[in-house]
């Protein structure tokens, strides 16, 4: 769907400040992301992983830096944020359902109103993707009716109905209980087999190491150290890697 | 001297009912039971005053005040849309407006629009008097609606306007699809009682006067009380209005109970 080349990174963040009145939360961050790549970010929190991630989208606005999406400048005034946005999918640790529409609805409402889409072929694209996240037979529901993994799963498959070119997870399974955390990796494992790009940030640390293939770690609103899962997390570098890893593992 | 404390709640319990039964035998032997009667329940006053009271009062009083209602929700959410504006100007605008307008009786804006304006610059607005009263109760209603609504606008979690976002849906879309059916939901309760307030502010209407077929309740009560020379038209009306009000609130108590059954 993309006319860039593959040599185009999907996101490419260069010297990024993001500061929320006096408190400077991200302090020069260089980072990309490749076609078809899944980048987990791990830290501490307050670290500055969920401002990166938010502000790929403009949930966040930049203080200063540049933000490239396929080749796009986000932080440019002039750019059709909505546009871009609807090429991105984003998936919140707090589910964000559209509580008063079923789940059908909730895939269908943007499909509609920003991709212009008949309402046959909305539901469509909705049913394909509810199939995918294993609720074929959930569509009539409320959110409130379903568990938190379910929504979790939902909210993947609103973000897919846009056919996005990448997506966006923020901290997916942190406000799930333990139990439920497995169907959603599952889904996020299956999207990054079929080649989905992908920015992570999350506490799964499993997670991290078999379906990543680039992990990143923040601290202090900068990029302590980077690079294969597998390095990182078996041999970090950086005395505050080893210091998080030595709590979290 | 002490009571054990059960035997001092009793003590306090029974003499309360003792002053309640005291206070009724006082007013049913002092009353006037004829001219109650005579002057409130008139066989046949009230057979007069039917079928008028609900075919063109009670009628009127319903129109009015659902015009009043759907006129002040739509400058309502004008309003609350301009004071939640990223301009400046357009915050100060409808706060001076829900200020001003808060600030007033109502009964000195359905004057004004109904007598004032057409003396000031002698145009009378659309529909005469009763439009000019409607108009007015408008103005006025929509200036308290419109703070309900912002309330309710920002009581939405954050969230929800991210998620509408992040799928690319514009401002448009994600105020009137996903921001505004949840803003209403949780003003429901406090736009109830607005509506509520509504019906008994039409009585306002009465001074500015109206022909016959345009009388609403509280217009026609007094009309009866002179024609009649009689109270029972004003027990009357009290009565409707009540048939009116009464059901309306619990109307909304059932919404909300089911509402939260439903979400949450």
């Amino acid at each position: 769907m993309s006319t860039s080349p593959m040599t185009t990174p999907a996101i490419q963040v260069s010297d990024l400040h993001k500061s929320f009145g006096e408190h400077e939360v991200l302090k020069g961050i260089d980072f990309h992301v490749d076609q078809s790549q899944v980048v987990c970010v791990i830290g501490p929190s307050g670290s500055g992983k969920s401002t990166l991630l938010r502000c790929v989208n403009r949930l966040e606005e930049p203080t200063s830096g540049k933000i490239l999406v396929e080749g796009i400048d986000i932080t440019d005034p002039e750019v059709d944020l909505d546009a871009v946005r609807s090429r991105i999918g984003m998936v919140f640790q707090q589910f964000n359902l559209f509580p008063h529409m079923n789940v059908l609805k909730n895939l269908c409402v943007a499909q509609r109103r920003v991709k212009g889409r008949s309402k046959a072929e909305a539901v469509e694209v909705a049913r394909r993707n509810l199939a995918k996240v294993g609720l074929a037979d959930r569509e009539n529901v409320y959110p409130a009716h379903l568990s938190g993994g379910q929504q979790q799963r939902v909210a993947i498959a609103r973000a897919l109905s846009m056919d996005p070119d990448m997506m966006l997870f923020d901290e997916p399974t942190s406000a799930l209980d333990p139990e439920l955390v497995g169907d959603v990796l599952a889904v996020m494992r299956d999207l990054a087999s079929e080649g989905m790009t992908m920015m992570v940030v999350t506490h799964e640390m499993g997670f991290a190491r078999e379906v990543g293939d680039n992990l990143v770690f923040m601290d202090g609103g900068v990029i302590v150290e980077e690079g294969d899962p597998h390095q990182v997390l078996g041999d970090p570098q950086h005395q505050r890697t080893q210091a998080f890893l030595s709590k979290v593992l | 001297m002490t009571l054990k404390r059960t035997t001092r709640r009793r003590l306090r319990d029974g003499g309360a009912y003792v002053v309640l039964l005291a206070a009724i035998v006082v007013l049913v032997t002092t009353a006037d039971r004829e001219a109650i009667s005579k002057n409130f329940l008139d066989g046949e006053t009230w057979r007069g005053m039917w079928p008028d009271i609900v075919l063109i009062a009670a009628k009127n009083t319903v129109k009015y005040t659902v015009i009043a209602f759907a006129g002040g929700i739509a400058l309502a959410l004008v309003l609350a849309l301009m004071r939640l504006s990223p301009l400046r100007l357009y915050r100060w605008l409808a706060t001076g407006y829900i200020e001003f307008f808060r600030g007033l009786p109502a009964l000195v804006v359905i004057i004004f629009m109904a007598l004032g304006v057409p003396l000031a610059f002698g145009w009378t607005p659309p529909g005469g008097t009763i439009g000019a009263g409607l108009i007015a109760l408008i103005m006025v209603s929509g200036a308290y609606m419109a703070e309900t609504l912002r309330a309710g606008i920002q009581a939405v979690p954050k969230g929800q306007r991210e998620a509408a976002q992040s799928l690319g849906m514009n401002g448009f879309w994600t105020m009137l699809t996903v921001v505004l059916p949840q803003a209403i939901r949780i003003v429901i309760p406090p736009l109830t009682n607005e509506f509520i307030l509504l019906v008994k502010d039409t009585s306002l209407l009465t001074f500015v006067g109206m022909q016959a077929d345009q009388v609403e309740l509280t217009s026609f009560g007094q009309q009866g009380l002179v024609n009649y020379s009689n109270a029972s038209p004003l027990l009357a009306i009290a009565l409707v209005y009540l048939v009116i009000s009464i059901p309306a609130s619990q109307l909304v108590a059932f919404l909300e109970r089911r509402q939260q059954r439903a979400s949450r």
